[in-house]
């Protein structure tokens, strides 16, 4: 069975809360290689998100996902909104108007909000930024096949060793580029939230499943 | 009839902060008072950032028809603009450019006065070098040592001095000379080569500077400065 609008919206909502739980990780990740605004920023987008959703309920996955997009653009204020706003709108262009969504569609969607991110931000797997979450979680997800939430799981696996690979990295793309070698020996904040999202996506699959 | 003002270039300047982007733009404007440059920083609330919907009103207050050169700070700022520009109704009348935010938009802005079209406004922050005017150094840089140095005093006649256009000329005039040549004001030295070092100095119209010239032409690099300085740099 596929995912409806409803499914992608109650995804979202789930998604909010895992970002307002992780609000104060993302700060302190943040804090350590970088300007301390992931987390709040992220809260903040996903907080106006949901006041969204209820004054005007999208009615496909893809609108679902643009007005998710478009809300970050707007809202969030640090690099994540035009980063993830790319990724979440180049995602919903990649599904179109379909009413549901089944693990092929969820596969190409992701692998389109990589080719965002990576348009967007110009950043290799390596650099320590969420490209480096991104790219296994795009393989995983592409290589799983199956239902979405077979898909999804595959993909926040993938995201969460990819997140974990970047605490040696130095980083040279970003804020955390100034810092040179001292970058090395922290998480990325923007692999940790591409990873917390996913792990989150790939829940709400498995329950509504 | 006076002849219709042609629309100038504008120019938006995105940073993290408020403070920063207000301050470039009055930088900028002290150079160019009939250039709109529209500073944006900083998030809704007050804090550092940038705020998307913000820039995209910008872009739309900074267009008088000419087109508008956009510069930002750091990377996150850049991503913004060029979303704001990429949503835009059309988007070849912005030009994004990666150039130094202060001395790109200064050299804008000054660009843009003088009725530069776009493409040649947004040249011009791009090849701002950011080379200021050098202090003078207790110990004469190396290249007085060569030769004698020429050295005379030239006065301004002109109104404004060494501003933008009268600057641009003086560079011009030197440039295809072999020689060196440092004009000082006060405690300042520039550069001849560079425009924008030039209008750095801040050298006002009825003030002098000393003008020293090095190398094979440097006679008759003197002798066009004071050409150019007796016809009032032509203004
Ligand atoms: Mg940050």
């Amino acid at each position: 069975m596929g995912c409806t609008a409803s499914d992608v919206i109650a995804a979202l909502r789930a998604a909010a809360v895992v970002m307002a739980e992780h609000r104060d990780e993302l700060v302190n990740l943040d804090r350590a290689i970088g300007d301390a605004d992931h987390g709040e920023n992220m809260r903040r987008g996903f907080t106006a998100l949901l006041s969204k959703l209820d004054s005007s309920p999208p009615e496909t996955p893809g609108a679902a996902l643009k007005l998710l997009a478009t809300t970050l653009i707007s809202t969030v204020g640090g690099a994540a909104g035009p980063l993830y706003g790319t990724a979440f709108l180049r995602a919903a262009t990649a599904v179109g108007d379909l009413a549901e969504l089944d693990g092929a569609a969820v596969a190409k969607a992701l692998h389109a909000a990589l080719d965002g991110v990576v348009a967007r931000g110009k950043a290799e797997v390596g650099d320590k930024t969420m490209v480096d979450a991104l790219v296994p979680a795009v393989s995983a997800a592409e290589a799983a096949g199956g239902e979405v939430d077979a898909v999804l799981k595959a993909a926040a696996d993938a995201a969460a060793s990819g997140a974990e690979s970047t605490v040696p990295l130095v980083a040279r793309k970003g804020r955390a580029s100034y810092l040179g070698e001292r970058s090395a020996g922290h998480l990325d904040p923007g692999a940790r939230s591409t990873s917390l999202l996913l792990r989150s996506f790939a829940d709400s699959a498995r329950v509504a499943r | 009839m006076r002849p219709v003002e042609e629309p100038k270039v504008g120019l938006v300047i995105v940073s993290h902060s408020e403070m920063l982007a207000s301050g470039i733009a009055e930088l900028a404007t002290q150079m160019a008072p009939q250039v709109d440059v529209e500073a944006v920083g900083g998030t809704p609330d007050g804090g550092l950032g940038t705020d998307y919907d913000s820039v995209c009103a910008a872009l739309v207050s900074a267009d008088s028809g000419a087109g508008v050169v956009v510069l930002y700070d750091l990377g996150s700022a850049k991503m913004t603009a060029e979303m704001a520009v990429e949503s835009a109704d059309d988007p070849a009348r912005f030009a994004l450019v990666d150039a130094p935010v202060v001395e790109g938009a200064v050299a804008a802005a000054v660009a843009s006065q003088g009725g530069a079209h776009l493409r040649d406004v947004a040249a011009a922050a791009v090849g701002a070098s950011g080379e200021a005017p050098v202090q003078a150094a207790p110990a004469r840089p190396a290249l007085h040592l060569v030769t004698d140095p020429l050295s005379v005093e030239i006065e301004l006649t002109n109104d404004v001095g060494l501003h933008a256009r009268p600057a641009a000329l003086l560079a011009r005039t030197v440039a295809e000379l072999d020689a060196d040549v440092l004009v000082r004001y006060r405690d300042s030295e520039a550069n001849a080569a560079s425009v924008l070092a030039l209008m750095g100095l801040g050298a006002p119209g009825g003030e002098s500077v000393e003008v020293i010239a090095t190398g094979k032409d440097a006679r008759e690099a003197v002798r066009r400065i004071e050409e150019l300085a007796e016809r009032g740099f032509d203004d």
